[in-house]
């Protein structure tokens, strides 16, 4: 199969993620597709990597998931205490500061 | 004689040798030249023990001490490395590939950890806030965790509870931005985009006043910064898919067409869409960080939302790195590309530079003020950024280096002028603050000044420099846009300096809190470094001119 095809399929997970974060209100869903975002530009190296034959884009993409797992660490502390704080995690509802 | 050794030879009838297997090379790494970010590093790890081992009265101490050593101890060793020639003739790429130690790397880490240096005495300043219970307390809250005017959080402020792992967090920030501005391939540069990036964000969220809005600004940066780094980890792939391979100098070489040609290669390079289009969202994932105007609206919000003393670090520190690694990318990576890239950036900085000043004078409250002075000056930085020439180089180096430590210095004299409920950041209360506090309205003054770039201010120098690499460089409307912006910059500025001496104070109006030598001493030096780089630049342009070659 060519291997072309999971980078449709890569770039079209990127843009679902991108769409999503745009459109979607809640926190927690926002940075899921943040990380879906992430996944796609993992299959994209790992495509990538087959492609030209060197082991560099499957190494990246190692590395990659460490970042993200770190990133979710963070991002959920902070969604979690924002929540507790107004019972909301809704982007939307996080208006106090405006031009 | 025995089959086994007949066997090699009739077994070579059908088979050839395969070449040996590629195995990994053992990383040979250059301790020395990477001893400024090892150090910091290190002392960060050594924050995370205190923290976890230490009795809570004997952290703070501690973890001032740590940090301060630390980052003196790392600035030490920039300058060694500056004097052995690493920074001219011995620069080169360490850490197989990873890390560039040069002129401007070098040149930049020191920027980022003297600013840092002085951003620990504004973290660790206890006198501004009334005394909680009977303890000094700084601007970081009592516990992150707790809910903002909750049960948990009263006993935590009853109990004496500060947030110590604050000075970790800053030295993890400082060790990735030491890192970005040297990275040598783009996975470096994305891993350190994130060791830096992911402390910031818990520092916003960390203020001990006005924590919703603390929360928020934290909210805001973390889900914009993921998503611009997901841009940016993408356009890595693309460029990775177009080049195979990460590293700069590679990329570089693919570009001009000198690369030793494979069959993956010569087919991935005939698809220029992934050239341009992984250039694209590298470059967006870097501008988001520098703060550029289509990717800027994260920054009033942050600017405002943070503990100030955070805002002060990261307005300065981010900035510097960032610039960092974009002119490395710039001009390391994509010098064969500039016909694509520079008209899209000459479009940037005017939109910058425009737009950052436009709205600024709308601005009502100071921290926001100087979020969009922010924006407008990395619209200034972009010009000299344009310029592709060595001018461009020392110019920006230089600019960031007049630059961060006026933001520092500002946002220090920010957190003096309290009421009641905090800082009183709202302009209005600013009114009359020469009458009753001259020496504090002055200091501030000169801050504003240098952000407008009056002469003999080391913005004025700055923005000297920059826009003669500018014009040299063949962007003569950029610069004319670039004079015109500053003038209305200039207009701001000029308007709160009126406000601060010419109108009368308001009999409620906000007080100004006398700081312990520590943030005196931070404020101090900004003026200083902003006095002295205006009045004599010569030799701080000159260490930027020697500074500016890049390594490939």
């Amino acid at each position: 199969m060519n291997p072309a095809n999971y980078l449709y399929l890569a770039a079209l997970l990127f843009t679902i993620g991108a769409a999503g974060v745009l459109i979607r209100r809640n926190a927690i869903v926002v940075f899921m597709c943040v990380e879906l975002m992430l996944n796609a530009c993992n299959l994209a190296f790992v495509t990538f990597s087959r492609m030209h034959g060197n082991l560099d884009g499957q190494v990246i993409a190692f590395f990659t998931m460490v970042v993200a797992a770190a990133e979710v660490v963070v991002g959920l502390a902070i969604i979690v205490s924002i929540f507790r704080s107004r019972h909301s995690a809704s982007v939307d509802d996080a208006n106090l500061m405006k031009l | 004689m025995s089959a086994s050794a007949i066997a090699p030879s009739v077994h070579s009838l059908w088979t050839t040798a395969a070449p040996a297997t590629e195995k990994f090379p053992t990383p040979h790494i250059e301790y020395a030249q990477l001893s400024p970010t090892l150090i910091v590093f290190g002392v960060a790890a050594l924050g995370v023990l205190v923290e976890a081992f230490l009795p809570r009265k004997s952290r703070y101490t501690a973890q001032v001490g740590l940090a301060v050593v630390g980052l003196a101890a790392a600035f030490a060793a920039i300058v060694a490395l500056a004097e052995k020639g690493y920074g001219t003739t011995k620069a080169h790429i360490a850490a197989m590939g990873a890390v560039a130690v040069d002129g401007p790397a070098l040149f930049l880490q020191g920027t980022i950890l003297l600013v840092a240096l002085v951003a620990v005495f504004t973290f660790a300043e206890r006198r501004l806030d009334p005394k909680a219970h009977g303890r000094h307390v700084d601007s970081f809250a009592a516990q992150g965790s707790a809910v903002p005017g909750g049960d948990q959080e009263r006993a935590a402020v009853r109990a004496g509870f500060t947030t110590t792992e604050v000075f970790p967090l800053l030295m993890f920030a400082v060790g990735g931005m030491l890192i970005f501005p040297a990275a040598n391939d783009l996975l470096t540069l994305f891993v350190a985009l994130e060791v830096f990036s992911l402390p910031l964000y818990i520092l916003c969220a960390l203020a001990r006043r006005n924590r919703l809005m603390s929360q928020e600004s934290a909210v805001k940066y973390f889900l914009l910064g993921a998503f611009s780094s997901a841009f940016l980890l993408f356009g890595i792939a693309l460029l990775y898919g177009y080049a195979g391979t990460v590293s700069y100098s590679g990329i570089a070489s693919v570009i001009d067409g000198t690369a030793k040609t494979t069959p993956a290669l010569a087919s991935s390079t005939q698809n220029d869409a992934l050239l341009l289009i992984g250039l694209a969202m590298v470059t967006v994932g870097l501008l988001f960080k520098v703060g550029a105007v289509p990717f800027h609206m994260w920054t009033p919000d942050v600017y405002q939302g943070a503990p100030t003393p955070v805002t002060g670090f990261m307005a300065a520190a981010t900035k510097v790195a960032a610039f960092g690694a974009l002119l490395r990318l710039l001009y390391v990576v994509l010098p064969g590309m500039r016909w694509d890239w520079r008209p899209v950036m000459w479009g940037v900085a005017i939109v910058t530079m425009v737009i950052g000043a436009v709205i600024a004078v709308t601005q009502t409250d100071v921290k926001r003020l100087l979020a969009y002075s922010s924006i407008a000056h990395a619209g200034f930085i972009l010009a000299g950024v344009i310029a592709i020439d060595k001018s461009g180089v020392s110019s920006v180096l230089f600019y960031l280096a007049a630059y961060s430590f006026v933001t520092l210095g500002a946002f220090a004299v920010v957190t003096l002028v309290r009421d009641a409920g905090g800082e009183a950041t709202h302009l209005s209360r600013w009114a009359g603050l020469g009458r009753r506090s001259p020496l504090v309205a002055a200091v501030f003054a000169v801050f504003l000044l240098a952000f407008a770039g009056i002469p003999l201010t080391s913005g004025f120098a700055g923005k000297f420099a920059v826009f003669k690499a500018a014009a040299q460089g063949g962007a003569m409307p950029l610069v004319i846009v670039g004079v015109i912006s500053s003038a209305i910059a200039a207009f701001f500025y000029i308007r709160v300096i009126v406000l601060m001496f010419f109108s009368e104070p308001k009999a409620d109006g906000p007080s100004v809190a006398v700081p312990s030598p520590l943030t005196s001493t931070a404020i101090a030096v900004g003026v200083a470094v902003t006095v002295v780089l205006g009045l004599a630049p010569q030799y701080f342009l000159d260490l930027a001119d020697k500074a500016g070659v890049f390594v490939r």
